[in-house]
């Protein structure tokens, strides 16, 4: 019903027909309110597969099926921060928002992401991480049916790292919309997702597509993760450079 | 110490004062009169109306042509700073207008729609518009693609893209348009009631000059000079100020 169907037939960023693309054949579902994680090495194009989904990439070949409530709320956590440096951490999270501001629910998520304090600086006086944070919270504020990642727990330290993807989850179970989550991390990847999606490079495509068998009760258990990594490299030799 | 750094423009001042009094002693000449017989001169052009007068009149033009190549000159640099093709036809045309001398554009605006208001005016905006552009597209072309992108993606209205994305970026390109253009501008409207106004600051000194009134010219001059540094203290600075709250 709500499926987003992905279907790119080739992305170059050279119009020459004999230059290879960066993306060929790719097609892709993701279920109505799938976590999904795409791992693949870097430089393969999966911030190039965000822009397209996004619609702002829209010179490629193929086609990006979505209805038109999805279209409209995709929020979107790019790998920098992005954050205008005019504005205050409120105002950068309120401009996204059309509605007339529902000030409790932003006020929710700074509390959530312990970012109440700074809501009134300027993101040049954050640290790194807090400006991650403020990212992800304006992709959160506009309730999105779609969340696109692109590597959101990059240059965080451990600890923030884990409160973030705690977080993260917390609000996905709290209101359900489909994920699509970048890393290079394949722990993160497991910890977090319903299904792994392996992409190769050059052209990037999907090598496979693994549903993750553990229970989201027991994902904090870092031996089962740590178990289904190493199980995953034993059965798929394909995925070795991955792993 | 911070007390001593406060009083230095004022000190600055006072030192030149005295030079101009001194050299004035020494020549005693009516081609450099004592500061003092200046701003006689300049008290009774104030009390007779006669300054003020022309120093309004001066003004509005300033004001009018000012407001008109700011407005022309950010619309059509912003333009050629996001669309290349458009830049790539016009660039000759700005480059043949950047190089015209302020004084032909005037000239010819008064031999084309005669010496009325409305030329001098033309004349102005036609100097200072190709500044303004220069300027103004190098800001369009600067534009941080990835937030123009992020607004994209969030589906900001294009009235939402201006103010909170666009304009932020070109403001301190606004801010050097107006600071070259202010100080451009008065130097060629005073050329322009020269040559073809009957009043106007740039007219008085056209009549001193004939009358060989060096006291009245400085004091003209003068007015004028701490009209302009009023503008940049009262206008230009706070927004100065305001513009820069956000950064580190």
């Amino acid at each position: 019903m709500n499926d987003i169907h992905i279907s790119i037939k080739r992305k170059s960023y050279h119009d020459l027909p004999d230059v290879s693309a960066t993306i060929a054949d790719l097609d892709l579902t993701l279920s109505a309110g799938e976590f999904v994680c795409l791992v693949g090495p870097s430089g393969c194009g999966k911030t190039t597969l965000l822009n397209i989904i996004a619609g702002i990439d829209k010179d490629y070949v193929g086609a990006i099926t979505m209805t038109q409530h999805t279209a409209l709320k995709i929020g979107y956590v790019f790998q920098n921060p992005r954050l205008l440096p005019w504005c205050t951490v409120r105002k950068n999270i309120e401009l996204v928002l059309t509605d007339p501001v529902n000030g409790q629910d932003i006020d929710d998520l700074l509390a959530d992401m312990q970012l109440t304090q700074v809501q009134d600086e300027y993101p040049e006086r954050l640290s790194l991480g807090m400006a991650r944070r403020v990212a992800i919270i304006r992709a959160f504020a506009i309730n999105p049916a779609l969340l696109l990642m692109d590597e959101p727990f990059v240059s965080l330290d451990a600890a923030t790292a884990r409160q973030v993807r705690t977080l993260l989850l917390k609000l996905w179970q709290h209101r359900p919309h489909t994920v699509l989550l970048v890393t290079h991390d394949l722990r993160d990847a497991i910890a977090l997702a319903d299904k792994l999606i392996f992409l190769s490079a050059n052209p990037m495509q999907v090598i496979m597509q693994i549903p993750v068998p553990i229970a989201r009760a027991d994902r904090e258990d870092e031996a089962l993760i740590e178990a289904f990594r190493q199980q995953l490299k034993s059965e798929c030799s394909a995925l070795m450079t991955y792993l | 110490m911070k007390q001593w750094h406060n009083l230095l423009p004022v000190l600055s001042i006072l030192v030149l004062l005295g030079i101009w009094q001194v050299s004035a002693d020494n020549l005693n000449s009516p081609a450099l009169p004592t500061p003092n017989a200046v701003a006689t001169v300049f008290w009774t052009a104030v009390q007779s109306g006669q300054l003020p007068y022309h120093l309004g009149m001066t003004l509005v033009r300033l004001l009018v042509s000012f407001t008109i190549a700011m407005l022309l000159g950010c619309s059509i640099g912003i333009v050629l700073g996001r669309y290349q093709r458009i830049n790539a036809f016009f660039d000759q045309w700005l480059i043949v207008f950047l190089n015209i001398p302020a004084l032909v554009t005037i000239i010819l605006c008064y031999v084309w729609f005669g010496l009325v208001e409305s030329a001098a005016i033309l004349a102005v905006v036609i100097n200072k518009l190709p500044n303004v552009i220069v300027i103004l597209r190098e800001g369009a072309r600067s534009l941080d693609q990835d937030l123009l992108e992020m607004a994209r993606c969030f589906n900001f209205s294009k009235r939402k893209t201006l103010v909170y994305v666009i304009w932020p970026q070109l403001h301190p390109f606004v801010m050097t348009a107006v600071r070259s253009g202010l100080a451009l501008t008065w130097k060629i409207i005073l050329v322009v009631e020269l040559l073809g106004r009957s009043n106007g600051i740039g007219y008085q000194l056209h009549v001193f000059f004939q009358l060989f009134d060096v006291a009245s010219i400085m004091a003209y001059t003068l007015a004028f000079v701490v009209m302009i540094q009023l503008i940049e203290l009262v206008f230009l600075k706070p927004l100065d100020r305001k513009s820069l709250t956000w950064r580190r």
